[in-house]
């Protein structure tokens, strides 16, 4: 009866171990993507300041609050500026660093085009 | 013809792209968000510093008048040196300044204003740093000027005799 008990209680906690488990997984995926203001070059996942401990508790309660993650990242770029995310999305101040690798590409495939296909 | 402008060109780009980093160098590379934008304060609840009550932020911050918030800490030494001028701002009466205690041991935090008085006309507790970043803070200390609940600007780091000539003009 005893042992029944057990494989009981095992198999009502199961479920929930593994929904901490995709949880801890989503904060330490966005906290990875936050940039830490306090040491800056260092993610808000890598840091151990006052300002990053307190970051991972916000991430922690948005995400219970059934926030997805990019209602997230747009809730820390209203309060910090787009500057906190590690992946800015394409703007009037970021297009140049989205849209250059693609001219140079083209601009090279141009080059090598003319060069030595055309010349054949 | 085309041997002579080559070499030309070469040396032209390169000469923009040498401007460009060197000019490069002498930006700062410490990121600051914005100071200057109207923001909504946000909406919270916490507890009050002396007596540990809940408090709601609708009832500490009232529309028609100017609030300066300032986030401090015991453990925070710029803001020992801020200290004073939040006490001589105080003197005036003109503004209300209320205090955000911030990830703080409250004993201590007693004894530092027991040594260096209190200038705050409310102080609420922030124990884990989460209503900071709900004020879009990242450190101690840090001051917001508030009028009508909306954030008009944002001091980051002590204050000093400048920046206090500066909020006495916003007040008259």
């Amino acid at each position: 009866m005893k042992f029944l008990r057990f494989i009981l209680i095992v198999i009502l906690l199961f479920p929930y171990s593994n929904i901490n488990a995709e949880e801890a997984d989503k904060r330490n995926k966005i906290t990875k993507n936050l940039r830490c203001l306090i040491c800056q070059g260092q993610s808000v996942y890598d840091s151990d300041s006052e300002f990053a401990n307190s970051l991972k508790i916000v991430v922690d309660k948005k995400l219970q609050e059934g926030l997805s993650e990019d209602q997230i990242y747009e809730y820390f770029k209203i309060k910090y500026g787009e500057w906190i995310l590690y992946d800015p999305g394409l703007n009037k101040n970021t297009y140049i660093l989205w849209l250059l690798p693609l001219l140079i590409f083209l601009i090279g495939g141009a080059i090598i085009y003319k060069r030595f296909i055309v010349k054949k | 013809m085309k041997n002579k402008i080559l070499p030309f060109l070469v040396i032209i780009i390169f000469g923009v792209i040498f401007f460009i980093f060197y000019k490069g160098l002498e930006d700062s590379k410490i990121y600051t968000p914005a100071v200057n934008t109207k923001k909504e304060i946000p909406v919270f609840n916490t507890k009050e510093f002396f007596s540990g009550e809940n408090v709601k932020s609708s009832n500490i911050f009232e529309l028609d008048k100017i609030y300066l918030l300032n986030i401090w800490s015991s453990w925070c030494v710029p803001c020992r040196q801020e200290h004073l001028f939040l006490m001589n701002l105080n003197l005036d009466n003109k503004i209300n300044i209320i205090g955000m205690n911030y990830k703080d041991n409250l004993k201590n935090a007693e004894n530092f204003l027991k040594e260096l008085g209190n200038p705050y006309k409310e102080i609420f507790i922030d124990l884990d740093g989460t209503l900071a970043i709900e004020w879009g803070a990242y450190g101690v200390p840090e001051s917001f000027l508030i009028h009508n609940n909306e954030i008009i600007k944002k001091y980051i780091g002590p204050l000093n005799q400048e920046l206090v000539d500066e909020i006495n003009l916003f007040i008259k």
